[in-house]
């Protein structure tokens, strides 16, 4: 309309009808602005943010440049090629005595120890034998420590120094750098990360595919049954979100043990003997059986909801027209239903990649997530760096598969409720 | 159209006839099982016949179709298709054709591929599906319109393409469920008039549901007037609505006065009533015993005139009556008088020139035939 060649329309008054349009909302815009902005300020503080903290962290690298700036900056001019001189050196130790007299070479020996093991140890003993340590400093220090004496030392030194790092990202895919500065798999016994990256894609896969097969007829069951018993089933589904996580889980740990109720069960009706109970806990089946459980009126919920929406009398005209009832079901019904296993597969399969009690308390070893390994990294190795860039990679990875979803299905199609 | 009609309701004994198509013999079915949805349902269908079962809404019109379609079980009774008993037989081996209320067209499938499936369950070849796909999506005047989706059709394209899905695999009966209930009142007469016409055309056997008189009237060969799960009465609708059988048939199919009173005498083709206000007026009877029985007799509004000074002698019954109101229609005007007891009587005068010009509180002079007035039950 804008682009007509006649004049613009205009109110009585003159004013271009688009302007007094926009003013007449605008009133009710921001009286819906201040609704939300409570809700709006507690996103941006407690997700928002750490969402990008998070991601900060991931490539942020100030430690050595932080802790070692004389060092870093007598580094400049070197080959690389073959030890450095002994200005570099003096430069070292006038850096380690002002971190040593500060006390905050922690978490720089902490940061050159991820890289390369035996560096906490090099940078700590050598601050502290630094009184008795006279020049020329280049050979009292490799003195003090073989490490000062070794090319790669003064490589990932140099290289740390950058304010930003691939290196924790590389870390949980485990790669590393060589000391000269490619990108290579670290050696297999201590690869870890990828495996738990393809474990916990699997196996949410695995639980995502359980919740469906479970959650379909319950949710077809919902959508059908006169009011009274629907509502009684919605009760049933909606029982878990009433109790607490801890309590679903541990169940699942009182029923699954070796000594728990299944095993007993078993065992007493002479199924299996005494000895040979079956180890269901603390191990894969224990995180499928338990997430598949907890997650699974998340499939239902979505499923429920396209259900609802799909009249009976779909199914009765494909019937009348001659479809039998499978065909017919699987020629009309299920095509109508797939907005709702995909959101419901999606949901499932996003929480699932992300949780982390159920398989801390009922995985074991076997059945850890990626997500046990941030919390690890967070809480006991201490390596934020490396639990930052693990998250971003899930984060990332759940923006991928929400976008395949979106543009496979169009996030629009999906009611909730 | 070409069945014989006319002897159809008066003649039983021609269970014989072959043409006979299908037959609710006793059906009654129960939801709950304490409430009879359906009590005593008996129907019998020729070959080709357009079959309206009308009632108000509730009266159990949906649940005889489903019984017929095979996705309710009758409680009791039988159905039979072509002389073969069907109760046990499922929906999708019955081989009718049905049109819902809502359509129901696959959302998810074009127009072409919802008119597809019903042959491609049926195995025919690709090339033939194309082909009677496109004659019939013709046949509904929609050629056009395979690539669209459902959603993309105005509210009667819909109804057609829904007619077309139930007619493209040539079932000899084809169910309706109120199909025009969703169009606006322009649209709904013109797909009356195009499922009469499709129905000539192909000679399909209909059964078609609907509420509403006047759609019943103007389609039907037959019309099942339903009421609380019993046919009340099944004929032509120029019987139905000449010679309504009671009351309520009476009542349901268009307009109609009322009169409440007691028989006094019968003497064959007339007899006198008694109305509760003490008129004495002569009926027809046709549901009523003997002397002292109550009756309700039903009298067409167009059935009555206003007299001249000198024509009285026209008519058995006259009486002075008060207008109360006068309604101007156009075509015709309805007066509301006051006569025989009533507030409520309903004239229908047609807008010729030189009708009488009324004016509520004027009295004039009403009069009607004794065999337009029918005493039927109470
Ligand atoms: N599936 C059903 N379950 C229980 N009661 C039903 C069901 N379908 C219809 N009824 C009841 O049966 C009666 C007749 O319904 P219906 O056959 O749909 O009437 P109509 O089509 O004439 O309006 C109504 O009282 C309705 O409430
Ligand atoms: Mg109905």
């Amino acid at each position: 309309m804008s682009d007509s060649p006649s004049a613009p329309l205009t109110t009585a008054d003159g004013v271009p009808l688009k302007v007094s349009l926009r003013r007449a909302s605008r009133r009710l815009k921001i009286k819906a602005l201040l609704l939300v902005s409570p809700l709006l300020a507690f996103l941006i503080i407690a997700f928002v943010m750490p969402i990008f903290d998070m991601l900060w962290r991931s490539v942020d690298n100030p430690e050595v440049s932080n802790a070692l700036p004389h060092t870093v900056e007598a580094l400049e001019n070197w080959d690389g090629e073959s030890l450095p001189d002994e200005p570099v050196f003096a430069a070292l130790a006038q850096d380690l005595k002002t971190g040593q007299e500060a006390r905050n070479l922690g978490l720089v020996s902490s940061r050159l120890n991820y890289e390369k093991s035996g560096m906490r140890s090099a940078v700590m003993g050598t601050a502290r034998r630094l009184s008795r340590i006279e020049p020329p400093y280049k050979t009292a220090l490799i003195d003090a420590n073989d490490a000062w004496g070794e090319l790669d030392t003064w490589q990932l030194i140099e290289r740390e120094s950058a304010p930003y790092t691939l290196s924790y990202y590389l870390a949980a895919v485990d790669m590393q750098y060589t000391p000269s500065g490619e990108i290579v798999e670290v050696p297999d016994y201590l690869q870890i990360h990828l495996a738990l990256f393809w474990r916990t894609f699997w196996m949410s896969g695995l639980i995502t595919l359980l919740t469906l097969v479970l959650g379909y007829p319950i949710a077809f069951l919902l959508a059908n049954l006169p009011a009274r018993r629907a509502n009684l089933l919605m009760i049933l589904v909606l029982l878990p979100f009433w109790t607490s996580l801890l309590v679903r889980t541990t169940t699942w740990i009182a029923i699954l043990q070796s000594q728990g109720v299944l095993n007993d069960v078993m065992v007493a009706l002479g199924v299996i003997a005494d000895e040979m109970r079956w180890q269901m806990i603390y191990n894969k089946t224990g995180t499928i059986t338990a997430m598949t459980h907890i997650l699974l009126p998340f499939m239902i919920l979505p499923l429920y909801s396209v259900m609802k929406t799909i009249p009976p009398s779909y199914m009765r005209a494909a019937r009348s027209l001659g479809g039998k009832p499978f065909l017919s079901f699987r020629r009309v019904y299920f095509p109508l239903t797939i907005p709702g296993i995909a959101a419901g597969g999606i949901l499932v399969f996003i929480l699932s990649i992300g949780y982390y009690i159920t398989p801390a308390l009922v995985g074991g070893q076997s059945g850890r997530f990626i997500t046990n390994y941030i919390a690890y990294h967070m809480q006991t190795s201490l390596n934020w760096g490396l639990a930052a860039a693990i998250a971003s990679i899930l984060l990332f990875v759940v923006i991928v598969f929400y976008m395949i979803f979106n543009r496979l299905i169009g996030v629009d199609k999906v009611k909730l409720g | 159209m070409t069945q014989p009609l006319a002897a159809a309701t008066s003649a039983p004994a021609e269970s014989e006839d072959e043409s006979l198509f299908a037959r609710f013999i006793d059906v009654q079915k129960s939801y709950d099982g304490v409430e009879l949805v359906v009590k005593g349902f008996n129907l019998d269908i020729r070959r080709g016949e357009f079959v309206t079962l009308l009632g108000p809404s509730g009266s159990g019109k949906t649940t005889c179709l489903m019984m017929m379609a095979g996705f309710e079980t009758p409680t009791h009774g039988e159905i039979l298709l072509k002389d073969t008993p069907i109760n046990g037989l499922p929906p999708h081996k019955r081989g009718i054709g049905m049109v819902f209320q809502n359509y129901a067209l696959f959302p998810h499938m074009t127009v072409a591929e919802n008119l597809a499936f019903p042959l491609e369950v049926r195995g025919l070849s690709k090339d033939e599906i194309k082909q009677k796909v496109k004659q019939t999506l013709e046949k509904v005047q929609l050629g056009d319109f395979g690539d669209r989706r459902p959603a993309q059709l105005s509210g009667g394209q819909q109804q057609r393409v829904a007619l077309a899905r139930a007619l493209v695999f040539e079932p000899d009966l084809v169910l309706m469920d109120e199909p025009l209930g969703a169009l606006d009142k322009n649209l709904r007469e013109e797909m009356q008039y195009e499922i009469k016409r499709i129905h000539a055309d192909l000679g399909v056997t209909m059964i078609y549901v609907t509420h509403d008189q006047t759609e019943a009237l103007t389609m039907s060969d037959r019309i099942a007037v339903f009421n609380d799960g019993v046919v009340q009465q099944l004929a032509s609708p120029e019987t139905l609505y000449e010679e309504p059988d009671n009351a309520f048939v009476a009542y349901f199919i268009g307009e109609n006065n009322r009169l409440v009173g007691e028989v006094t005498e019968k003497q064959g083709e007339t007899c006198t009533v008694r109305l509760d206000s003490g008129e004495k007026v002569m009926a027809k009877p046709v549901a009523v015993d003997g002397p002292g029985s109550r009756t309700t007799l039903s009298l067409r509004p167009e059935r009555v005139s206003i007299l001249g000074e000198d024509d009285a002698a026209r008519f058995d019954n006259v009486f002075t009556a008060r207008v109360k109101e006068v309604i101007y229609l156009g075509d015709h005007l309805r007066t509301r008088l006051a006569v025989c007891g009533s507030d409520e009587f309903i004239l229908k005068t047609p807008n010729a020139s030189g009708h009488h010009s009324l004016r509520p509180g004027q009295d004039i002079q009403v009069g009607w035939c004794s065999a337009d007035c029918r005493a039927l039950d109470a």
